[in-house]
């Protein structure tokens, strides 16, 4: 049987695109999706008739997403927009093309909640908390934090750690929606949404799309960009006990280590050799539980780890450094995968990681994943 | 009989109602009667809510509902100054709260008629019943 971990190296990422991010009422998915998709064949350099193989999240019809782009793939694949995909479509679409099932997959994650006013709470999501007014994913990472605040004294100041250097971020790059640095005391000055979390704490509901292009490492030489490579993957999912959605008791701990260990063997590095960490941020809490889950710090010690501006540029481990869901925007992971590519391509800018050779991206949820990406 | 209730309760009472299925019947016929009940697998004795249609650790489809102390601790809790539903404008902030009963089980509920000040992850809990409408009773929690 073929190892999983044969795959090292095997898969390249080759072109990246994506729209800006903000209201766009003008539009929708197809539209955004689209401008997306011309933007990371553009960057690649092969023509669309090459793409095969095409995967869509958050397009409410593959078809018409295929109808609107003038292709036929020969694999299609559509996954539901939850912010737990984005790994999980580069996963799938990696095996697809070393099953050869396709030659150059083209992936489009295409967002237009806040023209829908989407507030991912009450009767958009009905479930069985309802008659108690529990409701929405950032009550459940509130329930999170409070715990960890009651089990390791983690302060909400080191929480604000987070949002503080993902903001710093977000004002080294331009196409960040929130640039206006903030501080600590802005974090904890900020309104309540769910105690203990702040309007800081939340992620931004935008319109805006990205695409990823895709395709074996062997033909990806020669190609307009240096190709970035899938050096690790790592998986664990968490469905038991799940009746409070997106909330998990151990803060997710048992599933990122799995997934963290898996992803750093099968690409054969240390934790100490990932230059960056791109981390889903749906809320702050999830860039501290990501920490103790993959080790950066020992369990139950990421709110002193992160204080001082570990999370910064600069320092001791850079993490999302686009700004995050946070400050750039809620494109449920994608731009930060996106993010990866473009720092281990050195077109990041000011916000450049200087040497920059190993990007880990990384998602606690019930779909827990770990992507370790290098430039080969 | 469903005129009636609206007549009563329907301009009163504009928070989210449960939706009450076959599955989910037993919990709230035992909640009007002030008792707290968890889905029990007669094949392997587990015990857990929300109900499922099998059971999640042995796939029995040999059910029952077995009624519970109402004990329990404060596992974590929060606060919402938001309200997503217009029928909680008037309460916000409210505290919802997560327990875990002593038989096991995990529940969200609503922390009732306590100070922030004085709650804390690792109180002992118990349940009382606020009857909203005619057909529905909330079970919730005060500090033991």
């Amino acid at each position: 049987m073929l190892s999983f971990a044969e795959l090292k190296n095997r898969v390249a990422i080759i072109g990246v695109g994506n729209t800006a991010y903000g209201s766009f009422p003008e539009t929708d998915e197809y539209g955004l999706g689209a401008e997306a998709f011309g933007k990371a064949v553009d960057d690649c350099g092969i023509s669309k008739s090459q793409i095969d193989g095409l995967l869509t999240c958050r397009a409410p019809d593959y078809t018409r997403m295929g109808e609107v782009l003038g292709i036929d793939p020969r694999w299609t694949l559509t996954l539901p927009g939850h912010g737990r995909m984005s790994a999980m479509a580069i996963i799938e679409a990696a095996l697809a093309l070393v099953t050869g099932r396709a030659e150059y997959v083209a992936l489009i994650y295409t967002n237009i909640g806040r023209s829908r006013r989407m507030k991912y709470g009450g009767d958009e999501f009905p479930g069985f908390w309802d008659p108690w007014g529990f409701t929405s994913p950032g009550a459940a990472n509130a329930l999170m934090f409070r715990r960890h605040m009651a089990l390791y004294g983690t302060t909400t100041r080191q929480l604000a750690e987070v949002s503080v250097a993902f903001r710093y971020h977000a004002g080294l790059n331009p196409g960040a929606v929130m640039r206006k640095s903030i501080t600590i005391e802005d974090h904890e000055n900020a309104p309540l949404i769910v105690a203990p979390l702040r309007l800081l704490d939340y992620c931004l509901i935008n319109d805006g799309a990205i695409s990823l292009i895709m395709t074996t490492a062997d033909r990806a030489k020669d190609l307009r960009q240096p190709p970035v490579l899938i050096a690790g993957v790592g998986a664990q999912d968490n469905f038991r006990n799940s009746s409070i959605p997106i909330f998990g008791i151990d803060f997710w701990y048992d599933s990122l280590k799995k997934a963290g260990d898996e992803s750093y063997a099968m690409a054969g590095i240390e934790r100490s050799d990932v230059d960056a960490l791109m981390c889903y941020d749906h809320f702050s809490p999830a860039a501290l539980f990501a920490l103790e889950g993959l080790g950066y710090c020992p369990r139950g010690e990421a709110g002193p780890f992160v204080e001082g501006g570990t999370l910064k540029l600069g320092g001791k481990l850079p993490m999302n450094t686009d700004g995050g869901h946070l400050s750039n925007s809620y494109m449920q992971g994608w731009a930060l995968n996106i993010e990866a590519v473009r720092q281990l391509r050195g077109e990041c800018g000011e916000r450049q990681i200087p040497k920059c050779e190993v990007v880990q991206f990384i998602i606690g949820s019930a779909c827990t994943r770990s992507i370790i990406y290098t430039n080969g | 009989m469903a005129d009636l209730e609206s007549k009563f309760f329907g301009d009163l009472y504009n928070k989210p109602l449960p939706v009450i299925d076959p599955l989910t019947k037993p919990f709230w016929d035992n909640a009007r009667q002030n008792q707290l009940a968890v889905q029990s697998c007669n094949a392997c004795g587990h015990l857990h809510i929300p109900p499922t249609p099998v059971c999640p650790s042995c796939l029995s489809k040999d059910l029952i509902w077995k009624q519970v102390r109402g004990r329990g601790t404060l596992l974590s809790w929060v606060v919402f100054h938001r309200a997503y539903w217009p029928g909680f404008d008037a309460d916000v902030p409210y505290q919802v709260c997560l327990v875990q009963l002593e038989e096991g089980p995990i529940i969200v509920s609503n922390l009732v008629s306590t100070a922030d000040r004085d709650v804390a992850v690792g109180k002992p809990v118990r349940v009382i019943f606020d009857r909203v409408t005619e057909q529905v009773t909330l079970p919730k929690f005060i500090l033991a």
